[in-house]
């Protein structure tokens, strides 16, 4: 199959006015063994269950879900969902097999791959590797040192198959259909996703990392994930999503949910650049119980949309949470995005972080909940949101809700709106840097506290990612 | 952009209005290589101004006059343009760049000063070479290794934050330097590291104008030239002898010399204080 890849991602473009076109807007020739037709219903949510040879209980649930979606209205908050449902492609199977061996994946899905980095890091810091085309995981990977000690990373589907009791014990108990209308879509139309067990005591020292990769056009992608993470024990997973540019857009819906038992420590990080057609409408929650640590570190550039809440319910004392997120809006995005921290027991602390930076008429939005449950006494709730905005144009908006029924409980809100100070500029400039260099690093320096939880190899990316979207700003 | 390392720095009969309030009422003055220069004068007379507005802050307008590096005339400058033509200015009250690392933003200033034609996005001075020379002028200074890490004047005591001024001098090693009261904040120990460090720096390569109203800053720095600023104008220019009398016995009798001028700085004074940048 023929590939432009290198053309496509080398060659410099004239015309790139908000800094959208980079090294992920690249695409190759779309290959499919099976990809369902346009459209949405009980036919083809059938047919994709069959597609996986599915047990009857996950057909039912995605039947089940199919309902729950079609019947529930659109969320009237948030951003504006400009999507047409009867015109996506919900399910595109690139491969017919995952393949242990990169050297397996066809050849145009390993360039792709080797363009994002991905065998490149697997070998030199990663734990473990999951890279999903489209609608399936094309490639995996674990240390052996790891599945000898129990540890399983595999994609949700084989999990399905493999891991029935587990995957039944928990698969949607999290987050139900019903608890939104995307979450019900993605519940009927799920595919790929990783599925995580780290057994008691097991500490994880590297990251496990999923790449989720959209290259087909009007394609929707719906990865479902879920991790537990038994008592004692530790784990980081980190997610990379990227997609070329289109002119029609693309949905990308996922479903995320974390077990974080006793003890257990789980950090969940996602860098996410999207082309500027995705619609990124996710679910991601957590339930943190006694003396564990959530952390959601999460990175949000690109889309159209993202609609994203991580949020983490602390359902045992001295469970801890905390959400760490920057959100970076430009030209034609609305960056709708925030956190959840839910209380429902003594003695559980949160803390939210949230930046978010608008340019060139962008939008962000925080929106987030604190909720203090009656009982959860001695809990401990902080929030800190900061706004950047860079100019005129752009917008940014804070909708903070706090619910408390506990009278005995600590909770900390500050909220900051905030432009590039022209005393800041004239300092860097007075030093021989240019005005939008001058810039840059002064929005480096707003979304420091993110980058300096990443792992390095993830710090440098994401640097270079906000520089990109920074060229141009000023000037 | 200059080519060869510029010789004068001349300020010619500059106006500056801030805020549309003329602060600078022509002053002229000219600085070799090599030569040091005090400026003096009461708070408010317009010092800070005049080193804002050789920088270029886009708060203070030059209304009329010239400031001139060798041939070239500054005020057609963009600030970082000056800067990479070797113009420095120590802050008076250096502004914090939060989650910026000095390390980083010396680099990036090390980098465009020494390669005048850098675009953004080019190549930085080698991470290496850079290290080492920071190391080196960190110590000289006697500043911590830890210090690199920090974030630019984020927390910094007063001291501290002059001490990064004169690392910066020390690392952009400009040809021509205004320092805003490097000295204050600073107790006598570090004023006289402070005035050694200048020295040091300095040598017989830069030309320095130093902003001060004490005369320990100038114990290694004896100046070639002493000016006195009132009401907005250079008013009285000497040798040494001239910062030794006023250290000595202050402002009055100059108020009494120029009485012109010191109706000026009643007026200003009256207005209200002078904006707070710098």
């Amino acid at each position: 199959m023929a590939t432009d890849l290198n053309a496509r991602a080398d060659e410099p473009r004239a015309a790139d006015p908000i800094g959208e076109i980079n090294k992920y807007d690249f695409r190759v020739d779309e290959r499919f063994v099976f990809k369902a037709r346009k459209g949405l219903d009980a036919q083809i949510v059938a047919e994709i269950s069959e597609m996986k040879r599915e047990p009857p209980w996950m057909r039912e649930f995605r039947l089940r879900a199919l309902d729950v979606f079609l019947s529930k209205p659109m969320p009237r908050w948030g951003g504006a969902i400009n999507v047409n449902f009867d015109d996506i492609y919900y399910y595109l199977k690139p491969v017919d097999h995952q393949a242990t061996s990169w050297d397996d994946v066809p050849e145009e899905i390993k360039t792709t791959f080797d363009k994002l980095g991905i065998p490149d890091a697997e070998k030199k810091y990663l734990a473990g590797v999951k890279a999903q085309y489209e609608s399936e995981v094309v490639y995996g990977s674990l240390k052996e040192d790891l599945s000898r000690q129990g540890v399983i990373f595999t994609d949700t589907d084989s999990a399905v198959r493999e891991y029935p009791d587990l995957v039944r014990e928990h698969f949607g108990t999290i987050i139900p259909p019903t608890d939104n209308k995307f979450a019900a879509l993605n519940s009927a139309v799920w595919s790929g996703g990783s599925f995580i067990y780290v057994p008691p005591g097991v500490k994880v020292e590297f990251p496990l990392q999923a790449y989720f990769r959209i290259n087909a056009a009007n394609m929707g992608q719906f990865e479902r994930t879920l991790i537990i993470v038994d008592e004692g024990a530790q784990m980081h997973y980190v997610e990379g999503c990227t997609a070329p540019m289109y002119s029609t857009e693309s949905l990308h819906s996922a479903v995320v949910e974390v077990i974080a038992k006793r003890g257990s420590r789980v950090r969940y990080t996602t860098i996410q650049n999207w082309a500027n057609n995705i619609y990124n409408l996710v679910t991601k929650r957590a339930v943190a119980y006694g003396d564990s640590l959530v952390e959601w570190v999460d990175g949000n550039l690109g889309s159209r949309l993202t609609m994203k809440y991580p949020a983490i319910y602390l359902i045992e004392p001295g469970a801890r949470g905390e959400v760490l997120s920057v959100a970076f809006a430009s030209a034609g995005q609305h960056q709708d995005a925030g956190a959840k921290a839910v209380h429902a027991a003594p003695h559980t602390s949160s803390r939210i972080v949230s930046k978010s930076i608008s340019k060139n008429g962008g939008r962000s939005s925080y929106r987030g909940l604190v909720k203090i449950n009656k009982g959860a006494a001695k809990s401990k709730a902080n929030v800190v949101c900061d706004a950047l905005i860079l100019d005129d144009r752009s917008r940014s908006d804070t909708y903070p809700y706090i619910e408390i029924e506990e009278q005995d409980v600590a909770i900390g809100h500050e909220a900051s709106v905030s432009r590039i100070g022209e005393e800041q500029l004239f300092y860097l400039c007075s030093r021989g840097l240019s005005e939008p260099e001058a810039a840059a690093m002064i929005v480096s320096g707003f979304v420091e506290p993110l980058v300096k939880e990443l792992p390095m190899e993830y710090a440098v990316e994401m640097n270079r990612l906000i520089q990109l979207q920074m060229e141009g700003t000023v000037g | 952009m200059i080519d060869r390392t510029p010789e004068t720095l001349r300020i010619v009969n500059l106006h500056v209005s801030v805020a549309g309030k003329e602060i600078l009422r022509g002053v002229s003055l000219e600085i070799r290589r090599g030569e040091i220069h005090a400026l003096m004068g009461p708070n408010g007379s317009g010092k800070t101004t005049l080193g804002l507005a050789v920088m270029g802050h886009p708060g203070y307008e030059a209304t009329a006059g010239q400031v001139l590096l060798d041939d070239v005339n500054l005020l057609e400058l963009e600030p970082h343009e000056r800067a990479r033509a070797g113009v420095f200015m120590a802050f008076q009250r250096p502004v914090t760049i939060p989650g910026v690392k000095m390390a980083d933003f010396l680099r990036h200033a090390v980098s465009n000063v020494r390669n005048p034609n850098r675009k953004e996005g080019e190549e930085l001075l080698p991470m290496r070479e850079f290290r080492k020379e920071l190391t080196e002028q960190m110590k000289a200074l006697r500043i911590d290794a830890e210090f690199a890490r920090r974030y630019v004047n984020d927390g910094f005591s007063g001291g501290e934050m002059k001490r990064a001024e004169i690392l910066q001098l020390a690392m952009l090693r400009p040809r021509f330097a205004i320092l805003d009261e490097t000295d204050s904040g600073l107790d006598v120990d570090a004023v006289r590291l402070a005035s050694q460090s200048i020295a040091q720096i300095g040598g017989h390569e830069m030309g320095i104008l130093i902003i001060t109203h004490h005369e320990q800053l100038l114990e290694h720095n004896q100046p070639h030239f002493t000016h006195v600023m009132l009401g907005g104008r250079i008013v009285e220019t000497g040798g040494p002898e001239l910062a030794r009398e006023l250290h000595k016995r202050g402002y009055d009798r100059l108020r009494a010399d120029y009485p012109d001028a010191a109706a000026v700085e009643r007026e200003m004074m009256a207005v209200g204080p002078k904006p707070a940048v710098g």
